[in-house]
């Protein structure tokens, strides 16, 4: 089989095991190319692409849309801000408007959860979320296991801690799906107010000492405290949150043991990690964005090759 | 089902053996010639054929692998997306006589898929076609082989099929198959 089980990538939970493998190894055929003189390969072609972006965005509209044009596809990049939905338009109007000009794929980032969702039931054309809300973030979460795999050799049997401010990432929940379809042991690990209530019965270990955490992982992804999502205080001070969960080189050669420093960015440096883990030789950050171009392409190929 | 033995392992070290010499005919001491087997199945043939030509020039030769995936003019033409195999072409091409390698020449389509990719790696001075088995009367596109091992007529209904030691079948054969 070389086909996805889905018609829409809308979250991890939805695919299946051999759904991420075959998207991982048309990757790896993807990260081949673009390191090559000539990056770009003819395949979607006659595909046109919509980066719908309610929501702000660099890295993940940028990425996205260097992989359509590296498969050729035509692309028309919209976001929010300047747009009619500032004049009142529905979200489904909006997509419907943008279908009726002909376009095969949505990509959309949107601040409520299941958006994505709700569009796949009304519209034919094939969706890739690019983040919903505090829910899904699937393309990245496929090339942080991808990345993992590439650094580790296999995502099967491997520690990896999640660490940070789990309530408000949909980063986190997409990444326990991967890794947990992958087979590896997942753990969060963040103060308890930024901790979901629940999260324990997803199956993975949760963990407040961010020292412990380390000392338990393989891998640790980072993720950035996320402000502009926070309405309360959730901890004193950013300053107070740097000293007890900030990670630093000094934590990490106290380890005694190698691992693997991954964040999804956008990094806030000094506050959950401090430059000189970032940039240390722990840190697989950069490959994480170069490994995003070619797992994108990867979904996007097989997303658009299948008929109908 | 019919099956059709069109070579059997006898005749196909003959075919095989006066592909080479063509080859040498024309390509002098191979200094300037550099072999791509098509993927996924050109290349046990392309193996054969450089692993042939490497002991009787006594030269080396290099050779890659050239999957034409990404290339193809049938996507989203077919229920499900091929899956690609790899590329590894790790010499230069520029300037450079490239024989493409295939089992089966059939509709032409592959061909030109796989001059776009290798196109992508630079301009060869010339490139040459060799195939196991070209099938008459079915091309689609202006494409024809420069070595042949061995023409046959065939319905697009057909289908050849290669059976190599390489891929792992008991015996080197090729047959022609009957859908019915």
């Amino acid at each position: 089989m070389s086909k996805l089980s889905q018609k829409h990538l809308l979250g991890i939970k939805d695919i299946t095991r051999d759904d991420i493998e075959l998207i991982f190894e048309t990757a790896d055929n993807f990260k081949d190319i673009i390191n090559r003189p000539i990056k770009k390969v003819p395949s979607l072609r006659d595909v046109t692409i919509a980066n719908v972006f309610f929501e702000n965005s660099t890295r993940t509209r940028l990425s996205f849309e260097l992989a359509q044009k590296r498969l050729s596809a035509d692309v028309i990049n919209f976001s929010a801000s300047n747009s009619s939905v500032k004049k009142g338009e529905t979200l489904l109007d909006t997509v419907n408007n943008i279908l009726a000009m002909k376009v095969d794929m949505i990509v959309m980032r949107h601040a409520s959860v299941g958006a994505p969702h709700f569009l796949a039931k009304h519209i034919k054309a094939n969706i890739i979320n690019a983040g919903d809300g505090t829910h899904e973030h699937p393309t990245q979460a496929l090339l942080d296991a991808f990345s993992i795999r590439e650094k580790l050799g296999t995502v099967t049997g491997k520690k990896i801690a999640i660490i940070g401010d789990i309530l408000h990432s949909r980063v986190a929940l997409s990444n326990i799906f991967a890794l947990q379809k992958l087979g590896a042991k997942v753990m969060v690990c963040g103060p308890p107010t930024l901790l979901p209530k629940f999260i324990g019965q997803l199956g993975i270990e949760v963990e407040f000492d961010v020292k412990k955490a380390l000392q338990w992982c393989d891998v640790a992804n980072v993720l950035r405290i996320q402000l502009e999502r926070q309405q309360i205080k959730y901890f004193p001070s950013l300053r107070e949150y740097s000293l007890y969960y900030g990670i630093n080189k000094k934590l990490l050669d106290g380890l005694k043991k190698q691992i693997v420093i991954m964040h999804p960015g956008p990094i806030n440096r000094g506050v959950e990690l401090s430059s000189d883990a970032a940039d240390s030789q722990h840190s697989i950050i950069l490959d994480q964005v170069e490994n995003g171009v070619a797992v994108r392409m990867a979904v996007l190929y097989l997303l658009a090759g299948a008929k109908g | 089902m019919q099956k059709k033995l069109i070579l059997d392992s006898d005749l196909l070290d003959i075919t095989i053996s006066r592909l080479c010499q063509q080859l040498i005919e024309n390509h002098d001491d191979f200094s300037e010639t550099v072999i791509l087997g098509m993927q996924p199945r050109g290349i046990f043939l392309a193996e054969i054929i450089h692993k042939k030509l490497e002991k009787d020039t006594k030269k080396s030769i290099p050779l890659g692998y050239l999957d034409t995936t990404f290339h193809r003019d049938d996507f989203r033409r077919r229920q499900t997306p091929i899956r690609a195999n790899e590329t590894r072409i790790d010499f230069i091409i520029e300037g450079k006589k490239v024989v493409l390698v295939d089992d089966v020449l059939f509709t032409g389509r592959t061909i030109r898929a796989a001059m776009d990719a290798m196109i992508a790696f630079g301009r060869p001075a010339t490139v040459e076609l060799l195939v196991l088995i070209d099938r008459k009367y079915n091309r689609e596109l202006p494409v024809a082989a420069d070595y042949v091992g061995k023409v046959v007529n065939t319905l697009p209904t057909q289908r050849v099929l290669v059976e190599l030691e390489a891929q792992g079948h008991k015996q080197n054969k090729i047959w022609l198959i009957n859908k019915d």
